[in-house]
Parts: structure tokens; C-alpha cells; sequence
């Protein structure tokens, strides 16, 4: 990804250094040009195109401010309720992400996630410990979310 | 009203919303029961609540004296990494020195493992 976008650079400084005009707006278009070229010539470049990557980190954003957002609704709700009937706990979620890149970035989402909060990771990296809110309600959803977000980062990732 | 006017009323409403959003989350942090369940309503709660501020902020004197303030959006990325980290270790923190969970919780699968863990470090 990071060859890809080393090339893209050179293409569009190269295209700055052909039209001899140094400006922004030569910049973007020899960018542009660059984006064509790398798209035709895919085949020969290792990786596949980096475009789709850069779109699955910002649909990753996206999730993250989604996320965030209904769950503070979530809290909203669970403060202004007068009785308070969760049941909180502890529960493991196996893993399959390996790197540690990949394990930071799910603890963030799970720790933003509605109703959970990520505790400990084990020691082999196989295993997350996360706090949830109201556990038997929720730990089925949650883990299907979870399937989702470990995707996504999956995708990102490799 | 203008487009300049609507877009300094919406940023009021996002820093309104910011200070609720935080208010929300002191009553949340005072409210439930143990350390756990207070710190689901510090980070998320006050998370977004800084968030929401900050852009408020952002959009206002970006309409009002057309200054476009990188650091603010540092300040909402830096905000935005480090506060579930924070949370995080502050929960691992107190899980490790044996803090209790409230009575309402229902399951812990968390402690036989750090117990297992006790056991076999003398030996070590």
C-alpha cells in the first residue's frame, strides 16, 4: 500500500515538473493521473489497489462514530432510568486478529460499543475480556457486532 | 437568517449538546453502582461530549472569523484515540488489585484465570 502510494506521489510530481507549473491545482491533476495510471496497470504491482483500502478505513471511521454515538444513547437512557435493573459482567470473546495493531484497534471499538467495555486481553493474545452492561440480554448481539467490527478491521489490515 | 447565522446556531446547538452530553455523564459516573459500570459512563459519555465541544467550537470561529483551527481537530483525533485506552487501563488497573464487582453482577469469567494466574507465579 505505502509502494503504491510512494509511486502515485512521483507520478504526480513528475507531472508537476512536465506542465512547469508548480501549483496545487497541478499537483491534484498529476494525483489524478497517477490514480488512472495505477488502476490500468494493477496487474503489475504488488497488492491490489490501494483506493479500496483508504475506503475501508474511512467506512472503519464511519463505524466508529456510529458506534459512539448510539452508545451514548445507550448511557442516556440506563442514567434516567429510576430503577436501575442491569446485570453486568464479565465475559471472554475469543479473537481470531493476531497482530497487535489489529487487537488495539477492536479493544477501542468494543470500549466505544454500546454496553461493552474491554477489560484485559490474555496473555496469548486468543482471548478478550470485556465488561458488559447487561449481560444476558446483549452478549448475543454484541458478539455478532463484534463478528462485523472483526471484520472490518480484517479487511484493513490484510 | 442567513447561512452564516444558521451555521453559528448550529454550533451553539453542538456546544449545548456537548455540556448536556457531559452532565449526562456525571449523573451516570454518581448513579451506577461500582467502579465498572462508572467507568462505561466516563468514557463513552464524556468521550463524545468533549468531541461534540470541540467541533462546536471549531465550526464557530470557523464561521464567524473564517479561522480554520488545526489544533482543535488535533485536540478531537488525540481525545478520540486516547480516551477508550484510558478507560481501559483505569478497568484493568482495578480488576488487577482485586476491586469488587457490585453485587448485581452475574457473571465473571475473567477470575479464574487471573486467579490461576496467582497461584502459579510463587512457584515461579
Amino acid at each position: 500500500m505505502a509502494f503504491q502510494i510512494v509511486i502515485n506521489l512521483i507520478i504526480a510530481f513528475m507531472w508537476m515538473f512536465l506542465s512547469e507549473s508548480y501549483s496545487a491545482s497541478s499537483f491534484i491533476g498529476g494525483y489524478l493521473l497517477g490514480i488512472l495510471l495505477l488502476l490500468l496497470l494493477n496487474r503489475f504491482i504488488p497488492d491490489t489497489f490501494y483506493l479500496k483500502r483508504v475506503f475501508k478505513i474511512i467506512s472503519l471511521i464511519l463505524l466508529f462514530i456510529k458506534e459512539l454515538i448510539s452508545s451514548n444513547i445507550d448511557i442516556v437512557k440506563l442514567v434516567y432510568t429510576p430503577k436501575l435493573d442491569v446485570e453486568p459482567g464479565i465475559f471472554e470473546l475469543p479473537i481470531e486478529v493476531k497482530s497487535n495493531w489489529e487487537i488495539t484497534m477492536l479493544a477501542n471499538l468494543i470500549t466505544l460499543t454500546p454496553g461493552t467495555l474491554s477489560v484485559a486481553v490474555s496473555d496469548d493474545n486468543t482471548h478478550l475480556y470485556i465488561h458488559a452492561m447487561n449481560i444476558d440480554t446483549v452478549e448475543e448481539s454484541i458478539s455478532s457486532i463484534k463478528d462485523t467490527f472483526e471484520k472490518a478491521i480484517m479487511e484493513v489490515t490484510r | 437568517m442567513n447561512a452564516n447565522e444558521s451555521l453559528e446556531f448550529i454550533a451553539a446547538l453542538l456546544i449545548l449538546a456537548g455540556s448536556v452530553l457531559s452532565v449526562i455523564s456525571a449523573f451516570g459516573i454518581i448513579r451506577f453502582p461500582d467502579v465498572y459500570t462508572r467507568s462505561h459512563a466516563a468514557t463513552k459519555s464524556s468521550t463524545l461530549a468533549v468531541l461534540v465541544t470541540l467541533s462546536g467550537a471549531f465550526l464557530y470561529f470557523w464561521v464567524t472569523e473564517s479561522f480554520i483551527s488545526v489544533r482543535l481537530l488535533l485536540g478531537i483525533l488525540f481525545v478520540y484515540i486516547t480516551a477508550p485506552v484510558a478507560g481501559h487501563l483505569i478497568i484493568r488497573a482495578a480488576y488487577r488489585s482485586k476491586v469488587k464487582l457490585s453485587e448485581i453482577t452475574v457473571e465473571d469469567e475473567l477470575e479464574e484465570v487471573l486467579h490461576k494466574e496467582e497461584r502459579e507465579e510463587p512457584s515461579k
